[in-house]
């Protein structure tokens, strides 16, 4: 049976709380911890099947042109190789998250340096790999290529839907006491994580499994379906462990449609992993940006106006451009405001998703603007930002869900130490060095996507939780172990958690700081959905059953849970969904940042020598992974 | 990588002989098997010396050291003698890479690392230090990291060691080893060769020579010092490295002894700024003086530009570290 939960239905108590086993919150180590320490965790390329045959990616050695023909005969003559395999369905690049279908594919137009066009498959890695380095390409070159974010040649789009205006912004910064209208440039970001790229493609006649590394199962499933040109029910992929991904797995990448095709051509199974090298030119960076902002305060340092003008880049035709304003509309109040937002196409690795997309570099820029409106107001940075936080969204006027900045602000200069701050710049030294102390507020976008997840409570009486969702390192195993073990009164070693299997009930997945709040309320009402099973064979009513220690309690009667299966499995499903809530009220996490900094002063060498991060993060499910994730992953 | 055949020697002698047949040495492997895996190099035979006996640290009659070429950096850097003596070296050593490479890097192989020039390890980039003839790109191209010394049109790679940033800063000598057993000492000054138009012959080692040693005069001064700037704390190379090594007497720089790292093809050392110091009264406006001197020649590229200033001052807090004025 299944329990059913839309974002909007108001609950109105905190079932969790009510719980009684204490394992919520817990800084408990990772169940599969010791798996992964002692190299016993399988990752993509762990354990191999019999007869694998090893592919790696070639490269484009040009960023724009077209590759008319390779000199195939010299390679496929070499020892150990097997095929030079180049195919229509390759594709260029990684899907952007949550694509659902296939990135661009036809790898013979070239549209950046290091784009996959072929692969070669050798019995070993380093053939292959050696086959790779040497095959030649006969390429027509095109001239017109622009592959910086300056470059005045580079074709300028305004997406419509990302202005955005209210008031008048020019108007308020002329009329207002103090300004500040500067432009800042960030670079882009490559995402390394430490398992690279990689997959291994085995066919049983039409069916294909696909051992992988990767963030939403579900939807690289669905691309990965589309791009070789078959039925979605044909692909299983199988993730359990995944090495890292900060976004660069979010959708199937070449590697994995590559190893489908050379599989299924030679009739063995195929593995390609990414190098190092390939990380860097054929997964999605983080775009480099330039950002305008402006500023207008009162006497007070209260903010009149707002502008914050993006310009990112992409490769033509990618849909996805960093969303660097995000934050913007609703972190501080003003009520004139211009959001711009320009792409430039250059033909560079296309840019995706990268860790905290948007916020990372847009509230950097923004940060940094409202630090120098501190320094002109000659107020403290954390004085006005607290004057300036606003009542409810700015810009769709809408409540918020619940808003923590002040808190966050206040408890972290308190914990920092902020007020012995000495705010005149290169006033504290110690040698060569000068220290100061600078902070910022933290701001990122709530999202909750659809999940689904079972729990099956067995006869023995032990829970095991399957899904296909994803532990990229960020602590799933624990967290929706420590959840269910809450709601089924166990200890947590009484819970197994299964992942990473398309064939199991398919998960938000990994992404965007919603895999938790997702894929953990779908273990919760899975669990919830056991407890009324439970219920019903008691006789009693939700609220009055209690689960502990692998015993119901319901009023003066303790009962093993085991007696009252009675021989029996109970599964419970459990199924959230977004709903119109995300519209109507602003949900976002508050955060601050405080950290001191030591600049040399005669080499200009920068060093971070303490910093604090203080987030209302919304209810900790492990305090352990939990700072870990605010660490950084 | 290539297909290679591997051999491993039994004797020097025997490791010359074949090293003379198209042969390329491999010691601690950290740079060689990486350049190799990319196919920057491709050697038709690897012949492993890394077993064979070249001695340890010894202490030679002129209260000298001979540092054989197979001493791992990091034993190097913990040696008592090396510590104490030489402090400069043991300083430079671990600033360098990491503790996991130096446990594998030897001595003689240190000296023979190759530039990092993001255009040199990408075999789709024309480099005159790879192939010779295709070009440079990094002239021209992204050039941060690259020298402003001793750079020719064909090629402005710079020597990535610390180690022997130091050593040319102690006058150290490479003893080398030919196949019929006859051994000669080249200064590290004579050691490496500027690019000029042959950016692919970087010393003046010949086909089957091999580094048995590095051999050090006494320490000229116990003042010393290597100063290493770098975007980050740790694991990474040097915008600019400076080894100083300064004698005082009756409060003038009696001798000075300067080395720099991150800004030329080779460990670079300039003779006029050694001269404007010596005998002079330390104190700002004297290194000011010598510092200006010593960028006199420098030339910049577009990205690199900073390195000028960067060399001046660090010089400078070196010196004054140094002198303690």
């Amino acid at each position: 049976m299944a329990a059913h939960h839309k974002m909007d239905d108001r609950v109105g108590r905190d079932r969790l709380e009510e719980m009684a086993q204490g394992v919520i919150g817990e800084p408990l180590d990772r169940p599969e911890g010791e798996l992964k320490v002692s190299g016993r965790a399988t990752y993509a390329m762990d354990g191999l099947p019999a007869g694998c045959r090893h592919g790696v990616l070639v490269r484009s050695t040009v960023a724009k042109g077209r590759l008319r023909a390779f000199d195939v005969d010299s390679v496929e003559r070499l020892p150990g190789v097997r095929a030079v395999i180049a195919d229509d369905r390759f594709i260029k690049n990684p899907a952007q998250g949550m694509a659902g279908k296939a990135p661009a594919q036809d790898t013979r137009e070239i549209l950046f340096f290091g784009q996959p066009v072929a692969l070669v498959v050798a019995d070993t890695f380093e053939q292959a790999r050696h086959g790779a380095q040497i095959l030649r390409q006969e390429v027509e070159r095109a001239e017109d290529a622009p592959v910086s974010l300056d470059d005045p040649t580079a074709q300028l789009d305004t997406p419509s839907n990302k202005q955005s205006s209210s008031g008048d912004i020019d108007a308020a910064m002329r009329a207002s006491p103090f300004t500040i209208d500067a432009t800042y440039t960030t670079p882009g970001h490559a995402s390394a994580a430490m398992e690279p790229h990689a997959s291994v493609a085995t066919w049983e006649d039409e069916r294909l499994t696909l051992q992988a590394s990767y963030q939403m199962l579900r939807y690289n499933r669905a691309e990965l379906a589309d791009a070789l040109g078959i039925e979605e029910d044909n692909v299983r992929l199988l993730a359990p462990y995944v090495g890292g991904g900060f976004g660069s797995k979010l959708g199937i990448a070449p590697e994995a449609v590559a190893a489908a095709i050379a599989s299924k051509e030679l009739g063995t199974p195929v593995g390609v992993a990414m190098t190092r090298q390939n990380e860097f030119e054929m997964v999605l960076r983080r775009s480099d940006t330039r950002q305008r902002i402006r500023l207008a305060a009162d006497e007070t340092g209260r903010l009149i106006g707002i502008g914050h003008d993006a310009l990112v880049t992409n490769l033509p035709g990618e849909k996805f451009s960093e969303p660097v304003t995000q934050a913007t509309p609703f972190l501080y109040c003003g009520d004139n405001r211009a959001i711009g937002h320009k792409i430039a196409r250059i033909h560079r690795t296309p840019s995706g998703s990268v860790r905290a997309p948007g916020e990372a570099v847009g509230v950097t820029a923004l940060e940094i603007a409202i630090d120098e409106l501190a320094a002109a107001c000659g107020i403290d940075p954390v004085e006005l930002r607290r004057r300036n936080i606003p009542d409810q969204d700015p810009s769709k006027e809408i409540p918020f869900s619940s808003h923590m900045l002040a808190k966050a602000l206040e408890t972290g200069a308190a914990r920092f130490g902020w007020s012995k701050r000495n705010a005149s710049p290169g006033e504290v030294r110690e040698g060569e060095w000068l220290i100061g102390l600078g902070m910022a507020s933290a701001a990122r976008v709530n999202m909750l996507i659809e999940s689904k997840a079972s729990v099956t409570l067995t006869k023995q009486g032990r829970a095991t939780i399957e899904t296909d969702m994803t532990d990229i390192g960020t602590g799933t195993y624990a967290i929706l172990g420590q959840v269910a073990a809450e709601m089924l009164g166990l200890p947590v070693t009484d819970v197994e958690t299964r992942l990473g299997d398309t064939n199991l009930p398919p998960a938000s997945g990994s992404g965007g700081s919603f895999g938790a709040a997702s894929n953990g309320t779908a273990v919760f009402l899975a669990c919830e959905e056991i407890r009324q099973q439970l219920c019903t064979k008691l006789d009693c009513n939700p609220e009055d059953l209690t689960l502990k220690d692998r015993h119901a309690v319901v009023g003066n009667r303790r009962i093993p849970v085991v007696d009252i299966l009675n021989g029996e499995d109970i599964r419970g499903e459990g199924h959230v969904e977004p709903g119109e809530a995300e519209d109507k009220v602003r949900q976002a996490t508050y955060g601050s940042y405080f950290a001191e900094v030591a600049v040399n002063s005669v080499t200009g060498e920068v060093r971070v020598r303490r910093m604090l991060g203080v987030f209302a993060a919304g209810r900790i499910l492990n305090a352990k992974t939990a700072r870990s994730q605010c660490l950084g992953e | 990588m290539n297909p290679f055949v591997y051999a491993r020697a039994s004797s020097l002698a025997e490791a010359a002989r074949l090293g003379l047949d198209k042969g390329t040495f491999v010691a601690g492997g950290t740079n060689l098997l990486d350049l190799m895996k990319l196919e920057v190099v491709a050697p038709e035979r690897l012949i492993d010396i890394s077993r064979l006996d070249f001695g340890g640290i010894e202490e030679r009659p002129d209260g000298g050291l001979r540092i054989g070429a197979m001493v791992r950096n990091s034993d190097l850097a913990a040696d008592g003698l090396v510590r104490e003596r030489y402090p400069v070296l043991a300083k430079a050593l671990l600033a360098g890479a990491s503790g996991q490479i130096r446990n594998m890097a030897s001595t003689g192989g240190n000296l023979l690392q190759r530039t990092r020039c993001y255009y040199f390890y990408d075999t789709a980039m024309p480099c005159n230090k790879r192939a010779p003839g295709s070009g440079c790109q990094a002239i021209g191209g992204i050039n941060r990291s690259h020298a402003i010394f001793g750079g020719s049109e064909h090629c402005i790679a710079t020597h990535p060691s610390d180690m022997a940033v130091a050593l040319r800063a102690l006058d150290a000598a490479v003893e080398i080893e030919r196949d019929d057993g006859a051994r000669r000492v080249v200064e590290l000054e004579s050691f490496y060769r500027l690019p000029k138009d042959t950016p692919h012959i970087e010393t003046v080692l010949e086909p089957g020579e091999l580094i048995t040693a590095v051999l050090l005069p006494p320490p000229a001064a116990l003042r010393q010092a290597y100063r290493k700037v770098r975007d980050r704390a740790s694991y990474a190379f040097a915008l600019v490295s400076v080894a100083g090594i300064v004698r005082l007497e009756g409060g003038l720089i009696e001798s000075a002894a300067f080395a720099f790292g991150g800004v030329a093809p080779q460990p670079w050392r300039d003779e006029t700024f050694e001269h404007i110091l010596m005998g002079n009264k330390p104190g700002p406006d004297l290194f000011a003086r010598a510092t200006d001197t010593l960028v006199m020649q420098a030339a910049p590229t577009k990205d690199n530009a900073f390195k000028v200033l960067l060399l001046q001052r660090t010089t400078q807090a070196v010196l004054s570290e140094l002198t303690g004025v």
